[in-house]
């Protein structure tokens, strides 16, 4: 995407001597960087390497079996757990634990042929009774998160042998395979699940050294790991709950890596392309203005219809963040197979939103619109409200606390009518399918194509998984204001970034420091 | 007194954490959450009982130290607060010392030089000063030291046992935002207590009798001036707990602010009930020594009691 370069210059040259003296700051006192403390004494030795990536939200705490929330995956998912498949970069599913997957001709049967060489960093060995013993568990009351709904469709799991699990599917899903790439597919050591909040304990390629809440989670290369080592011996997650404070630390050298930025419109501080990289690509984040399509005005095909044409949604972008992220027309974020460009169903056209609204006999629309209180659900609802109010709909803004009060009058009571918020889980258009879900939207032909999709074979599956994201459009359910980027800044010296971000994690193994660095 | 404050304490605060809108099950489980898991969850953190019982439980288990544990860490309370107070007390105490060491002399030469430039900057300065709030002090300092000149890290913590160099390196910043204010806050008291004992009478007799006006401030006027400055050293503790919280934020300290607001946020209430508690006593005790300081500066105090 192509980024003006006005004033950028100026900027550029001021920065361009900040960040030398900085630079020269970290080199003339070694450690300065703030990132090698957790780990000991990273950075002498060739092999001990270290590096520090920043976030914004803190994980509640490490157990994602109980406590929802994108943090914690995203630090634990493939760095510390594994699961027996996972997603790769083009949202293809790969085996991890399992070094082979069969599936029976009718699809409801799946032979995992396990790695022989695998043991949890508690010593015990990863087996086909540990496979079992997680999935059950995900079915069992000791998960909580709703996500485990998709393991209600497992019959029955078998040892067929130690290195051998056979998992019974009471109907053929699609679904699932793929949900086994998420948190609910981790495998759990039978003996290390009695303290999940605190003590993780997986196979995966890194081990948790130390957790200083408030802080940083710092991760260690797991001495016993079964596959390629990491290249870096020690990472630092740290956490910023100020978009600022996160900026200032890589700045200033207390951070290798921006994992998600924060604050978009601040990113011209990072244009020196010596010292730093920016990756933008796609995330399964889509920023939707939801409808209560169950209550009065919005009830009303015809007045959702004038909405989604009253937005112009390349200024929501821009004002919202910072212009950094693509225009999405449906539920479904590029890097998934059933994508289709849908922007052009409902263009910009106040017009045709006025003529909308006339044939719909609607005049004076006042309109509840009750948003969390996340900077970009209030920037993009103030350029929302102002275009709405061009074609004469007035959009009341009422800024809630989130998570806590948006979750009890939105999200449990549906008592708005229209809000803002980005929706991370990946593949979740099937909550168009759930009339119960907030957006109250009750559409038969939809929960069939998603239920016969999830079933059907995989070309019948895409088929239908695009006609949903069509119709969801066309009908006006919700409307996409943008998909949120994967965008990641960071000093030029890491390496193996990824560039989408298609899974739960932030998969560490790919990264590296190269000799450049201090 | 101190007991019935905190009984009285106790209720408050369970009644404004009861009616604060928001499930702390409903927050664990986020946007996916189904009306049967917020049930199980709900009876798991006994979120689910009578609010008498609630409070009983709660408040049974304090004397003994026992705040419960976090809906949200599943760890016991009270070990979480004193990690952070630790951490906090640090910067308040940094903070405090650099207010006091900036207050005292700029004070007294602001006062007595009052008529004249040197007083009159002084003076302004301070105004300056306490219209600068100190996350934003915290930022320019972070723009400056850390960002620009590459001097001092822009935040995070390092106790003092495991690196000391560090440790005072992570200090500096957050404590120059905290005690820059108080500071300014404190000279203004400063002045003021010395203005008003440099026109009492006995000071002008000190000066007649031919000592010089710093000479006769310190040995008769200071004491004098002291009662009401300690009175505002009090209050500002009180209000340094609070400004450590936005500083905390600033420069990514794990102290009990950001405990406080990450508890709000999750809705872990047990844990913020814990805090606000552990922050009462906190006040009680620095009006309690207050108190005793009065007693110790001014002697007529010690006879009438």
């Amino acid at each position: 995407m192509a980024r003006p370069f006005s004033r950028l210059t100026a900027m550029g040259i001021a920065l361009l001597w900040m960040t030398a003296a900085c630079g020269a700051g970290q080199t003339a006192e070694p450690g300065a960087g703030g990132d090698d403390d957790g780990g000991g004494d990273g950075g002498d030795g060739g092999e001990a390497t270290s590096l520090a990536v920043g976030f914004a939200a803190e994980p509640a705490n490490l157990d994602f079996t109980q406590t929802d929330g994108a943090a914690i995956p995203e630090a634990l998912l493939v760095n510390v757990y594994e699961g027996l498949v996972k997603i790769d970069q083009d949202g293809e599913i790969q085996p991890l634990l399992a070094e082979s997957v069969e599936v029976s001709d009718d699809r409801t049967t799946y032979d995992f042929m396990l790695r022989e060489d695998v043991t949890f960093t508690n010593g015990e060995p990863f087996t086909a009774e540990d496979v079992k013993f997680s999935i059950e568990r995900v079915q069992s009351d000791e998960w909580t998160i709703s996500l485990k709904q998709a393991m209600d469709v497992v019959d029955s799991v078998e040892v067929i042998s130690e290195d051998h699990a056979r998992v019974t599917l009471g109907e053929p899903s699609n679904r699932w395979l793929f949900q086994m790439t998420t948190r609910i597919g981790a495998m759990f050591s039978r003996e290390g699940v009695d303290d999940l909040a605190n003590e993780p304990i997986g196979t995966g390629p890194y081990l948790l050294d130390d957790w200083v809440r408030g802080d940083r989670l710092v991760l260690e290369r797991n001495p016993d790991y079964w596959g390629d080592a990491p290249a870096v011996q020690t990472v630092t997650l740290r956490y910023f709950d100020d978009p600022t404070a996160l900026n200032n630390a890589l700045l200033s050298g207390g951070i290798d890596v921006i994992g998600t930025v924060q604050a978009p419109e601040a990113l011209e501080q990072f244009s020196d392309e010596d010292t730093y990289q920016i990756i933008e690509g796609t995330t399964n984040g889509e920023v939707v203005l939801s409808f209560n399509n169950s209550r009065a005005p919005l009830d009303d095909r015809l007045v959702r219809q004038a909405i989604k044409h009253a937005i112009d949604h390349e200024a929501v972008l821009e004002t919202a963040w910072a212009g950094r992220g693509m225009l999405i027309g449906s539920m479904v974020p590029p890097h998934d197979p059933w994508y289709e460009d849908l922007t052009d169903v409902y263009p910009y056209d106040p017009d045709r939103a006025q003529q909308l609204l006339d044939e719909a006999g609607a005049t004076d629309v006042e309109l509840a619109f009750r948003i969390p209180n996340l900077p970009y659900a209030v920037s993009a609802a103030q350029v929302v409200q102002s275009q709405l109010e061009e074609v004469g709909i007035t959009a009341d803004i009422d800024v809630l606390e989130f998570p806590a009060v948006w979750l009890e009058e939105v999200f449990t009571n549906a008592d708005y009518d229209m809000s803002i918020i980005s929706h991370v889980e990946p593949r979740d258009m099937n909550t168009f399918g759930d009339p119960d879900y907030y957006w109250r939207y009750d559409n038969e032909e939809v929960q069939r194509l998603l239920d016969e999709a999830d079933s059907a074979d995989e070309a019948t599956r895409d088929e239908n998984m695009r006609a949903v994201a069509r119709i969801i459009a066309e009908d006006a359910a919700a409307d996409w204001l943008f998909l949120l980027p994967n965008l990641i800044a960071a000093k030029t010296s890491v390496d193996g970034l990824p560039q989408n971000r298609v899974g739960e994690a932030f998969d560490l193994t790919t990264l590296s420091v190269s000799a450049a660095s201090g | 007194m101190f007991l019935a404050s905190l009984a009285l304490a106790s209720v408050t605060v369970f009644a404004f954490m009861s009616v604060l809108p928001g499930d702390p099950a409903r927050v664990a489980l986020g946007v996916t959450a189904d009306p049967e898991s917020v049930a199980q969850l709900q009876a798991r953190f006994g979120t689910d009982r009578p609010l008498a019982v609630q409070y009983l439980d709660w408040v049974s288990g304090l004397p003994t130290g026992d705040f419960g544990r976090s809906y949200v860490t599943e760890a016991t309370i009270g070990p979480q607060i004193v990690d952070r107070l630790l951490v906090t007390l640090w910067l308040v105490a940094t903070a405090s010392v650099l207010a006091l060491l900036v207050a005292v002399p700029a004070g007294v030469v602001a006062a007595v030089r009052h008529r004249r430039p040197s007083g009159a900057f002084l003076s302004g300065m301070s105004q300056v000063g306490i219209a600068i709030p100190s996350f934003l002090a915290g930022m320019l300092l972070i723009a400056l030291f850390a960002v620009h000149w590459g001097l001092l890290p822009a935040g995070g913590w390092t106790p003092p046992a495991q690196d000391p160099a560090r440790f005072v390196r992570l200090l500096i910043l957050p404590a120059l935002s905290l005690g820059v204010v108080q500071a300014a806050v404190l000279t203004r008291y400063v002045r003021s207590a010395i203005l008003d004992v440099l026109r009492e009478d006995y000071l002008r007799t000190a000066r007649a009798k031919g000592m010089g006006p710093y000479r006769a401030l310190i040995r008769h006027g200071l004491r004098n001036a002291a009662i009401p400055v300690v009175t505002v050293l009090g209050l500002q503790l009180a209000t340094l707990l609070i400004g450590a919280v936005v500083v905390e934020r600033v420069f990514v300290i794990p102290g009990l602010g950001s405990l406080l607001l990450d508890g709000v946020a999750n809705r872990d209430l047990l844990l913020v009930q814990g805090v606000v508690m552990v922050l009462v006593v906190a006040v009680l005790l620095v009006n309690y020594l207050v108190d005793v300081a009065y007693v110790v500066i001014d002697p007529r105090l010690r006879r009438a009691r």
